[in-house]
């Protein structure tokens, strides 16, 4: 154990070097190097987590940066993982880290995961948000969970059992993911910088407290931060008898189950399309291409189409004049939402597509 | 029926608004009628809810003066 290195824990009252020892020992999957994911990643890397393993299979863009703390310019279009990883490594050479390219998805999920103690989830969706619940049930590893939305923030350990025994996960609170019409994310509805950092920071927190056993971690609880109030709102949760149901019942099952459909919302009549198609329908007649972003965003779209943003879309529906029409937006969600604002207006008189995954989709 | 105080969060607020609302119920089923007849967004939006800081799953009642958050779930990251 490097002593100067860890000297503030050491000599910190109740922490000493059994605890850092701990530390030490524990290897920690972070999944997400995003907002979420560059604070926790730092602060544990930091702290001394002996082994720790990142998992994300984006790149960075430079709209990251406003809140993605761990990268510059230079690393722009770069695999945020690797990039990571040589930063935390130069932060803190005497650790593992172990670089994870990839998307985490129902195939590769539980083989990643098993090599680790804790689990801390830093991604932007509901599908990764539900599959790494469930592996983690499956798994019985804990999850430190942290989501955020504008202003306010989420954080929460999951299966980890308090006095009573009792271990609650996140169908416990939401048993069933919302359509992605419902729930945007920070791309469609934008988030306060800070906000990442400060749900982040609470997660490694916790990471910390629950290799340590300093302190009472948040088992159980649900805890709720707004930037705005500068309050802490806290819930204890409960198991839900219902949500088991939804949990798939073995390693086998869970393999085999789709989570990017259980969170899209399949909307009857709606094709989502990806950028291929999306291209080669520019290229037929009597499409009506429509962005439904609000005036202003960038990228600005270079090739004939519409514009009539998501706020003002029900009033303008009549100069929808052709029977097929592609929808986009920057993500994919308001896209989808637009789209089901046509099928309930027009039902099955026009044929309408939705670019998944946005505008950003056709700059990649 | 009971008055009761409520919270909401996240998307919820918005569609709640800012000023301190109050509203008579007699369980939790109740209140969320007497939510989806005043604000007819919410019978669409995904949350649950926490009478007195203790998420609730079943109907239960409600009592005087109890405060209950309205939790919508977060995706981003």
């Amino acid at each position: 154990m490097d002593k100067e290195r860890y000297s503030r824990h050491l000599n910190l009252k109740n922490f000493g070097e059994s605890r850092q020892q701990k530390l030490l020992d524990a290897k920690v999957l972070v999944i997400g190097a995003g907002g979420l994911g560059c604070p926790v990643l730092q602060y544990l890397t930091a702290a001394g987590v002996g082994e720790i393993g990142i998992a994300d299979g984006d790149t960075v863009s430079l709209s990251n940066l406003q809140r993605q703390v761990l990268y510059t310019v230079d690393d722009i279009s770069l695999p945020k993982a690797v990039q990571a990883a040589i930063r935390l490594q130069r932060l803190n050479p005497d650790i593992v880290i172990h670089t994870h390219v990839l998307h985490v998805d129902a195939a590769n999920a539980l083989e990643l995961i098993r090599y680790y103690d804790i689990v801390v989830d830093g991604t932007d969706n509901f599908a990764s948000r539900y599959l790494i619940n469930d592996a983690c049930v499956l798994l019985e590893k804990p999850l430190v969970y942290g989501a955020v939305y504008q202003y306010e923030g989420q954080v929460a350990v999951f299966n980890v059992a308090d006095i009573l025994g009792i271990k609650t996960n996140y169908r416990d609170l939401f048993a069933t993911p919302p359509s992605a019409v419902d729930a945007p994310d920070c791309n469609d509805t934008g988030v306060i910088g800070v906000l990442p950092g400060i749900i982040g920071v609470l997660q490694a927190t916790e990471v910390i407290k629950l290799i340590t056993g300093i302190g009472k971690a948040l088992i159980n609880q649900l805890l709720t931060w707004s930037v705005v109030s500068a309050t802490a709102y806290t819930v204890q949760l409960q198991e839900n008898p219902e949500a088991k149901a939804f949990i798939p019942a073995d390693q086998a099952a869970f393999r085999a189950t789709d989570y990017d459909w259980l969170c899209s919302t399949q909307i009857t009549g709606v094709e989502q399309i990806g950028p291929i198609s999306f291209v080669q329908l520019t290229t037929e007649a009597d499409v009506l291409f429509i962005d439904v972003r609000e005036s202003g965003e960038q990228p600005e779209a270079h090739f004939p189409h519409l514009q009539i943003p998501l706020s003002r879309f029900k009033e303008n529906l009549l100069s929808i004049h052709k029977n097929k029409v592609v929808l986009f937006c920057q993500s994919g969600k308001r896209s989808l939402q637009a789209a089901q604002i046509i099928r309930d207006s027009f039902g099955e008189s026009k044929k309408v597509y939705s670019l998944t995954g946005g505008i950003l989709t056709l700059i990649e | 029926m009971v008055k009761v105080k409520l919270i909401a969060f996240g998307q919820l607020a918005e569609i709640l608004g800012d000023d301190e609302l109050n509203l008579n119920a007699a369980d939790t089923n109740g209140l969320k009628d007497a939510l989806n007849q005043r604000f007819p967004e919410l019978k669409n939006k995904k949350y649950v809810l926490a009478v007195n800081k203790q998420v609730v799953s079943i109907n239960i009642l409600l009592t005087e003066g109890a405060t209950v958050a309205l939790l919508p779930p977060f995706s981003g990251g």
